[in-house]
């Protein structure tokens, strides 16, 4: 003991203790204040970005929503719709309801008389409008031989105009809208028979040529069954592939090689998964084209790769501690994993599926490799169906010349995107209901 | 039993049971690096052997060889030969589901599961088909606890989570779950080292009591706790077996420099 004396006396005296100088301390919240500013600085600008993002599709996709209509006092006379007086939805249906909605229209007008500008006072109606007609007469059958008030869609030139996207003020020729048809439009604005109303059609149906006719329903249906085939298969793949190479798999040479193929293909440019998939699926297995069978399978190909390097990720973050437990209890290696590993990777492994299904929600080159591409009026009523996603249909609408396709391609991003945060909801959800057995 | 007992009476001197399970020139290899060298050790039927030696000399382990419980460390290698009741428990044609069963643990680090405290204790029950009506489970649960003396402590919080009982509540969970099982032998790597004085003294009684039916190997770092449990102790050194024979001989008599130096305190 006494030998050891010197050296504790020495280090005794030498003893360093904190340095805690005014300078060194301000020194050091200096650097934490700053650091703070930087993160706030770096979460205030992106914010800014993506409320910057959010008020241009909002402000440019907002219109969208509202679509003008226009009052018609149709005469429905017997002779026109029904001659025989049978009361047969069938012989009402193949009237002349063009003629009766037009003439409905022009009776407005006694003046117009040249063919161009009948022709003209025709073009501000929808092309919908007969049907629109025909309908409302097929559901009050007995407002034939009256005159009754309809509202019908006005085109979209006209819509655009009301909406104030078409300057009046400009040359005649420089504008789509003539004078003779804002001439007409306000007569009967005046007499308050142009009204905006709320555009169900945009969530109703399918896409169509006529802008006032066009819905994001069929995309909105593609896009639900195509990410349904694609979790449906991605999921339970990924996540077993995932257990297998993390929890059983030896760790090898070929564990390696896998390990890091699975890594490049996750950095695959998406239209290789879309040309493997035309060149398999649709070529060789002969599956139907423009399907949502095909997409799904194309895109969970291309998710496959996240769920897998994202469910491992979550398997490595549960301790070691835990599977010994359960080994040191008895448990197989099956048990361990199932009773006790998974269900706390779970809320990773999700967090990993919903941003591989994101992706995929948003994915465009891969689908138009398999045709998903494709002009489809029908809303899709099955996996076989042709069918086109929503990032489709907004590429389709932009690509498209008439200017009330502008506002309705807005309108489709932020269909997309509730969609998308939808899907982020549901997931937060299940995560929560995990985390909260334990 | 009995018979064991008598038969293997004069085969080991130090005890008058016969061992339950043998070590005989086991080696323990992390990669590259020698972890234990040559252990031949006997681990009486119904006895308490306690391993002791400085940090880092290969007590934990010798322990996790007994169960296989190093199978799980992917460099880990395993030499030599340890059986059970004399079967050779790192032969191919072994079930390690089995073995485990057969031999529990408790961790040197408590690692409870993030399920509730019920649910602790029950797990081993049920994975084995033991306690299969509720009521069977819970009666299994209230003696575990009991005997890990932390029934008083939980009994009002069975369904909150494991994992936020304090260190050495976790502890005695550990514990509890390893005797919920019922093996037939129990390792326990320092199973007082969180505990207070008490809590220590009512887990001693426990292995005490634990030895009328279990086979008993604990690892510890108290003198006085190897003293008063166990029957025999080994003393590990760097990798080997320094010394090994009936407690109270290697406490007043140790035969080798070592062992005596470290049960003074003179190095450790
Ligand atoms: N998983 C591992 N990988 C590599 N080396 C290890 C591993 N576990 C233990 N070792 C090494 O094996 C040797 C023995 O370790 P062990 O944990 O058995 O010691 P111990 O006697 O239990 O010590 P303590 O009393 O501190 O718990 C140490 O040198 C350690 O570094
Ligand atoms: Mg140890």
């Amino acid at each position: 003991m006494t030998d050891m004396t010197t050296p504790k006396a020495e280090r005794a005296a030498t003893i360093r203790r904190p340095d805690l100088s005014a300078a060194r301390i301000n020194r050091r919240y200096g650097a934490e204040k700053r650091f703070r500013a930087y993160g706030l600085l770096a979460i205030g600008a992106a914010i800014a970005m993506l409320a910057i993002l959010l008020f241009s599709i909002v402000s440019k996709g907002y219109s969208a929503f509202v679509q003008t209509y226009v009052q018609l006092e149709v005469t429905l006379t017997e002779a026109e719709i029904d001659p025989d007086r049978t009361g047969d939805p069938e012989v009402i249906r193949n009237a002349n309801w063009r003629k009766i909605t037009f003439e409905s229209l022009r009776a407005e007008f006694p003046d117009v008389k040249s063919r161009s500008e009948t022709r003209q006072l025709f073009g501000m109606i929808s092309g919908n409008a007969p049907i629109a007609v025909r309908d409302y007469v097929l559901d009050n059958p007995d407002a034939i031989g009256t005159t009754a008030s309809i509202w019908v869609k006005v085109s979209d030139d006209i819509d655009t105009f009301n909406k104030g996207f078409i300057d009046r003020n400009l040359e005649e020729d420089d504008r789509r809208v003539k004078d003779n048809e804002i001439v007409w439009f306000d007569t009967l604005d005046g007499q308050g028979r142009v009204e905006a109303k709320f555009n169900t059609t945009l969530f109703t149906s399918g896409d169509s040529r006529e802008p006032e006719q066009a819905g994001v329903l069929g995309a909105v249906v593609g896009s639900l069954l195509t990410l349904i085939i694609t979790l449906v298969l991605s999921f339970p793949i990924g996540v077993m592939a995932a257990v297998y190479l993390e929890e059983f798999a030896p760790k090898n040479r070929l564990t390696d090689l896998i390990e890091v193929n699975i890594n490049n293909l996750a950095a695959v440019p998406s239209i290789v998964f879309g040309l493997l998939g035309l060149a398999v699926f649709l070529n060789f297995f002969g599956l139907p084209r423009s399907a949502p069978v095909v997409g799904g399978m194309v895109l969970a190909l291309m998710t496959l790769p996240t769920i897998i390097i994202a469910s491992r990720a979550a398997l490595k973050a549960v301790p070691p501690s835990i599977r010994e437990a359960a080994l040191g209890l008895g448990a197989s290696r099956l048990q361990a994993v199932t009773h006790h590993v998974l269900p706390l990777a779970m809320p990773g492994m999700l967090t990993g599926t919903i941003i591989g299904m994101a992706q995929a929600l948003g994915e465009t080159a891969p689908l138009l490799m398999i045709g998903m591409v494709a002009f489809i009026v029908d809303i899709p009523s099955g996996f076989t169906d042709p069918a086109t996603v929503l990032p489709v249909q907004i590429f389709l609408w932009a690509d498209a010349p008439q200017r009330a396709f502008v506002e309705r391609t807005s309108a489709a991003i932020m269909v997309l995107l509730t969609f998308l945060v939808c899907m982020n909801l549901l997931a937060v959800l299940l995560r929560k209901r995990f985390e909260r057995r334990w | 039993m009995v018979e064991n007992a008598i038969v293997d009476s004069d085969k080991n001197a130090s005890t008058n049971r016969g061992p339950k399970m043998i070590s005989e020139n086991t080696n323990v290899f992390y990669g590259d690096k020698q972890a234990l060298f040559d252990i031949n050790l006997e681990i009486g039927q119904n006895e308490v052997t306690a391993l002791i030696g400085p940090s880092g000399c290969g007590k934990s382990t010798f322990l996790r060889c007994l169960n296989r419980m190093n199978d799980v460390i992917d460099i880990c290698r395993v030499t030599g030969k340890i059986t059970l009741d004399g079967d050779d428990i790192y032969d191919p044609a072994l079930d390690v589901v089995q073995l485990r069963a057969r031999v529990g643990m408790v961790f040197q680090k408590p690692n409870p599961f993030p399920k509730s405290v019920y649910d602790n204790i029950a797990y081993g029950p049920r994975i084995h088909g033991v306690g299969n009506t509720k009521a069977e489970l819970d009666e299994i649960v209230q003696s575990s606890l009991e005997r890990a003396s932390l029934w008083n402590e939980v009994k009002d919080r069975l369904d909150e989570p494991g994992t936020g009982l304090s260190g050495g509540q976790q502890q005695r969970l550990c514990i509890a779950r390893a005797i919920a099982v019922n093996p037939e032998v129990i390792l326990m790597d320092e199973p007082c080292s969180a505990l207070d004085p008490i809590a220590t003294a009512k887990i001693e009684e426990l292995i005490d009591e634990l030895r009328m039916n279990f086979t008993i190997v604990i690892v510890t770092h108290s003198m006085q706790q190897a003293a008063r449990v166990s029957q025999r102790t080994a003393f590990f050194h760097l990798g080997e077996l320094v010394e090994v024979g009936d407690t109270a001989e290697i406490f007043t008599n140790p035969k080798d420099d070592r062992t005596q130096g470290y049960i003074t305190g003179r190095f450790g």
